[in-house]
């Protein structure tokens, strides 16, 4: 185990991973390929009512149980993973990527326009997550692309901060003065001399942000707000069968722990990073 | 060097209204983005357009929007946050006492998590590296990577389902006893407590290990000084204002947890109120829970800024 | 003499960020008798601040004494327990840390933790310790020694903050007080006077000490013996005297001759006046909000004229905060001059880079300080110098390629570099590379900002050397700024002196022995020299210490 743990997962960030790490970044990968192949996985057509019994027990039948409807859980999981994963990770990629395009933006032209952008991101970022995403979903309705653009405005600021905080420290550096004062313009700036000292740490901000975008969508699916009946992320799993709690129903606890892993493993993993990297300043 | 002090507090205080401004005016604009016509929503697809026009008449729906934001925002100032769509009540009626239940659960929860999760993060910067940091690093990374939901399942599995300790979900009104109240309070306190400690734990733990980085602490252990002594006289001095930050930030999950919290165990407050006026579209209703939730974070912050401020040595 | 210290094979380990293990003191021996003052002095890395720690029982994080004994007044500091440790720290044992700004508790008064040591060990009572502390500050030299204690320490300058972190090591009587560097920090004409107050307590009491330093200089004012180190091993130790006259190890040697001045061709005054290659004229820059009259709150330049000839080199010297390196980015165009003339090659510059053209920002090249900022540490060396010949003189392909192996062969560097990054370069190495970024422009004026100053002398010996010979290959000039004043004098044909913003006086090498000012008088005085009787014959006239010494 610890022998081959470096061998498999080096190249992520071009580090070795504890065992611990390796774990983590397995089982983000076990989950990624449920998500693209969940469809020829799954053992029962998703919406079909397959067992006699509402919230049954694990069996050889059913490995997961059944639902409130007597739908196989398994299956409803594997495709749940589809709606999680694809959701979060469309809203994170917005969200990163705008903010960092901002965030060096900022960083590299300062002035009003700096200024006017940083005080309107904090004035964002002083929104609670949950309530931002509750007004927006009672506003606009929770349609995928109407969720997954939520989902990205919400964490918008997030990624602003923490790159322009980075940049602003890369602008700072005489290279950047040496670059500007050999007659550069600000796009070469920005892209060849500030972007390859922040990347690094802006992915593992993208992953601690894909983290965040799965809490908020399950925690809004989980209030009926997030993806909506007849279609279910894991979230609206717990949702649809928290009646089963007090009975102690796979069909609670299996979603449940299908997010923990996810999101664990995530964490895990940029945990496990150098410190360097992983350093937040925001 | 005191007038410094009051500039700066007053800046920061100018600085929160403002952004309460600019918050307030977001809330209004994301509210007021609701496809199709208020009128015709509230009356049904089936009213006829003079029924439309006039109740978009009595209800300014025609004015510019910014008089509109104009006219609520001094509405909300003066304590009239306008009338319910759903029952027609006046909304400072349907939240006073919500609001004295979810003031309540949160001022509960503070009062455990707070002291309990400095301690915690305190003492396992102090001990870095131990056994002791370890259990308490995987603990917090473990809760503070699931949702509240979760953690709530979690909470009621362990001590209503298996240890039968206490009832799963409350539907307790009105409290009568001691039982009652434990019934009321315990399953969502103990799992806010959770959710709260987690991350103050995790910002406490960090700032205190910086401030133990610094030179001035590797002075204090060449002057001899004991552990205890290097932490208490030199490292927390310098770090209450991160730890103060790191709490104000925490406690801002306090309102993300007490949304999801109030729901899952059916508790009568401000949050399960919002939800349930989000599932009704009932916009008066949402743009003021959604204001309090703000101001509270807001006033949060604020506080954590200015204690900042004032443990600033270099301001003295 | 009795010995105090006995240090027998001392060895350290460090664990690097890999998780290996590596020795950095390998089996070290050292004596130091009662009331005898023993130098460190090596370049940085050679483990010269980590054996002074070991006399208090402590490492940094990471590091642990791997072997060895380390003997003060008879007890072993590697073997005690930490209880143990921890009452000999401050009492037997005491420290006086590099950067005394950093090592102050900020949120803690000065008297208060001056006296802490005595309340740590309960060895007397508060208000004997406050009398106590108040004479010490009086020996020191400290201006209101009465009142000075109840300051916070960002209320107090640098060098009175040095002068306190003795203070504070002298308070609970210590047998040995270990000095880190203590004057590096600090300007020229402040760290004469701790260098004098430091010497004239420890004499007095009769308290033995370590003075780690990489300055032979200052080390020869207050050592009796010097241990000379290099890669975590002793090299050569003896008296000051003999390591001064008689130095053995050929690193000793190259660290003396550091110190020699080099015979150094310089061009002749020309003989008819041509243009000058750079005119500055009544330059006045600075920072803060422009004022109503046009010019900024704070100006750290006022109205400064300067010329520089063709083939001719200017050195600017002046201590911390003079405006030396406001100027330099001002001519540069980083920051905007607010008034007066930049004539550069028989045109006058605009303020901003930014506007001027192509040709112009290619003719002026500037040089930083600190090669770790000043090159990308997510570049390869060859990117890095390829830039500036794409850009300027749009070489791609074979013929870049080509022309970046000339540039790493111009400043002796190996052409396998090429594929490096910085961060895989030592400090003299990257500063070569700097240097060849500038080169790759083909200017002809080259503005070099303190370049030697992050180097080790030796290092920086050699980097002077390489400037003088590309100099004269390839006919460039340099406005060289520094604050040390005998480098400016290995290359420069004219000085100018800065105080406080403006020039006071402008020196050629003829009248350099003799300044007229009298703060060039003072600063060129305050520069330690190798014979050790020059600080305690050093006389410098109280009035022109009141007036420019000490900041």
């Amino acid at each position: 185990m610890t022998q081959s743990a470096p061998t498999k997962s080096a190249g992520l960030f071009g580090y070795r991973l504890s065992p611990v790490g390796s774990i983590a970044f397995l089982v983000i990968l076990f989950w990624a390929v449920i998500a693209i192949f969940g469809p020829q996985i799954a053992p029962y057509p998703v919406g079909k009512i397959v067992d006699m019994d509402y919230f049954g027990p694990m069996s050889a039948k059913f490995w997961l149980g059944s639902d409130y409807l007597g739908r196989d859980m398994l299956s409803r999981i594997i495709l749940g993973a589809r709606y999680t994963l694809g959701i979060a990770l469309a809203g994170v990629l917005i969200a990163s990527t705008t903010g960092v395009v901002l965030g060096m933006a900022a960083a590299v032209v300062g002035g009003w326009f700096d200024t006017l952008l940083s005080r309107l991101m904090d004035a964002l970022i002083s929104i609670p997550s949950k309530l931002f995403g509750l007004v927006v979903v009672a506003a606009v309705g929770s349609s995928l692309p109407a969720l997954i653009l939520t989902l990205a405005v919400i964490y918008v600021p997030g990624a602003y901060r923490f790159a322009r905080a980075l940049a602003v420290n890369v602008n700072t550096m005489d290279f950047i003065t040496v670059a500007r004062i050999r007659g550069e313009n600000t796009l070469y700036l920005a892209i060849s001399e500030i972007l390859p000292n922040i990347i690094r740490p802006v992915l593992a901000d993208f992953g601690l942000r894909f983290v965040f975008i799965v809490l908020l969508l399950s925690g809004l699916s989980f209030l009926g707000l997030g993806v909506q009946p007849p279609l279910a992320d894991w979230g609206a799993l717990v949702h649809e069968n928290i009646q089963g709690l007090s009975l102690g129903a796979a069909a609670v606890i299996a979603p449940s722990l299908a997010i923990a892993s996810l999101t664990i493993s995530v964490n895990l993993l940029i945990d496990d990073l150098p410190r360097k990297i992983r350093d937040r300043s925001a | 060097m005191n007038a410094d002090i009051a500039s700066m507090i007053g800046k920061r205080l100018g600085l929160s209204a403002l952004t309460l401004l600019i918050v307030s005016f977001a809330v209004f604009v994301a509210t007021n983005l609701l496809p199709g016509d208020t009128a015709t929503i509230l009356l049904g697809q089936a009213a006829t357009p003079e029924a439309v026009a006039g109740l978009r008449q009595a209800m300014h729906l025609d004015d510019p929007a910014v008089f509109r934001f104009l006219r609520w925002l001094a509405g909300a100032v003066t304590g009239d946050f306008g009338t319910s769509y759903a029952n027609n009540m006046p909304i400072a009626t349907l939240i006073a006492g919500r609001f004295v239940n979810t003031m309540e659960l949160a001022g509960l929860t503070a009062v455990i998590a707070v002291p309990l999760a400095l301690t915690l993060g305190i003492t396992a910067a102090v001990l870095r590296g131990t056994l002791y940091d370890r259990i308490v690093a995987v603990l917090t990374i473990g809760v503070i990577s699931v949702p509240e939901f979760v953690v709530a399942s979690t909470a009621v599995l362990l001590f209503a389902v298996y240890l039968k300790w206490l009832p799963a979900i409350s539907f307790v009104n009105e409290v009568h006893s001691l039982t009652d109240l434990l019934r009321m309070y315990a399953m969502p306190v103990v799992t806010l407590t959770f959710v709260v400690s987690a991350q103050i734990i995790r910002m406490t733990r960090a700032a205190v290990i910086e401030t133990l980085s610094m030179p001035y602490v590797e002075m204090a252990l060449l002057k001899g000084a004991s552990r205890s002594r290097i932490v208490l006289r030199h490292a927390l001095p310098n770090s209450l204002g991160p730890i103060v930050n790191a709490l104000a930030l925490s406690l801002s999950y306090l309102i993300g947890g007490v949304i999801i919290i109030e729901t899952i165990f059916n508790y009568p407050g401000i949050a399960k109120l919002m939800v349930d006026a989000v599932a009704t579209r009932d916009l008066p209703l949402i743009q003021t829970c959604a204001l309090i939730f703000c101001l509270g974070y807001l006033i949060l912050i604020t506080i954590a800024d200015i204690i900042a401020i004032l443990s600033n040595p270099r301001l003295r | 003499m009795t010995k105090l210290v006995d240090i027998r094979n001392l060895r350290v380990e460090a664990t690097t960020d890999a998780g290996r293990r590596i020795e950095i003191i390998k089996g070290v021996d050292l004596d130091i008798a009662k009331g005898e003052i023993v130098a460190l002095i090596g370049e940085s890395g050679s483990g010269k601040t980590t054996i002074a720690l070991t006399l208090m029982g402590h490492t940094r994080p990471g590091c642990r004494i791997s072997g060895g004994t380390v003997l003060v007044d008879g007890k072993d500091m590697a073997a005690l327990p930490e209880r143990e440790r921890a009452a000999l720290r401050g009492c037997e044992v005491a420290y006086v840390p590099q950067s005394a700004a950093a090592a102050f508790n900020p949120s803690q008064t000065i008297m208060d933790q001056v006296i802490e040591v005595t309340q740590i060990h309960g060895s007397m009572p508060r208000d004997k310790a406050r009398q106590r502390a108040i004479e010490l500050f009086k020996a020191l030299s400290l201006p209101s020694p009465d009142t000075i204690g109840g300051r916070y320490p960002h209320q107090v300058s640098g060098g009175q903050l040095q002068r306190l972190a003795a203070a504070m090591a002298l308070i609970g009587d210590p047998k040995l007080v270990i000095f880190d560097e203590p004057t590096t920090a600090l300007d020229v004409t402040t760290q004469i006077d701790v260098l004098k107050a430091f010497k004239s307590v420890m004499k007095s009491g009769g308290i033995a000490g370590v003075y780690v330093s990489h300055d032979l200089a200052v080390v020869a004012q207050i050592a009796d013996r010097i241990v000379v180190l290099k890669g975590g091993e002793v090299q050569e130790e003896g008296r000051t005297q003999a390591i001064l006259a008689t130095p053995a190890h050929p690193y000793t040697q190259e660290l003396l001759a550091a110190f020699e001045p080099k015979e150094t061709q310089f061009a002749a005054a020309p003989a008819e006046k041509a243009r000058p290659l750079l005119e500055v004229e009544n330059v006045i820059s600075g920072y803060g909000v422009v004022q109503s009259d046009g010019l900024p709150l704070v100006k750290a330049v006022r109205s400064v004229n300067l010329s520089v000839e063709k083939g001719r080199n200017l050195g600017i010297i002046g201590e911390s905060g003079c405006g030396k390196s406001t100027l330099a980015r001002s001519i540069a165009g980083i920051l905007p001059a607010s008034a007066g003339n930049i004539i550069f090659n028989g045109h006058e510059l605009d303020y901003a880079a930014r506007r001027r053209t192509h040709d112009q920002l290619r003719e002026m090249q500037i040089v930083f300080q600190y090669a770790d900022t000043a090159l990308n540490p997510a570049k390869p060396i060859e990117e890095i110098l390829g830039r500036p010949l794409t850009f300027y003189h749009g070489l791609k392909g074979q013929a870049r390629s080509a022309r970046v192996d000339a540039l790493l062969d111009m400043v002796r560097l190996p052409k396998s570099l090429r594929h490096r990054h910085p961060s895989e370069l030592s400090g003299g190495q990257k500063q070569r590379v700097n240097f060849a970024r500038a080169l790759a422009a083909d200017p002809r004026l080259i503005i070099c900002d303190e370049i030697t100053s992050a180097l080790d002398t030796v290092v920086a010996g050699a980097v002077i050397e390489l400037l003088k010979e590309l100099q004269r290959e390839l006919d460039l000039s340099y406005i060289f700024i520094s604050h040390d004043l005998s480098v400016v004098e290995a290359i420069c044909d004219e000085v100018m002196v800065m105080y406080r913003g403006e020039k006071v006086e402008h020196l050629t090498r003829e009248d350099i022995a003799s300044p007229r000012h009298p703060y060039s008088k003072l600063l060129f005085a305050s520069v330690p020299k190798l014979d050790p009787t020059w600080l305690d014959n050093l006389v410098l006239e109280p009035e022109l210490v009141r007036q420019y010494g000490g900041a």
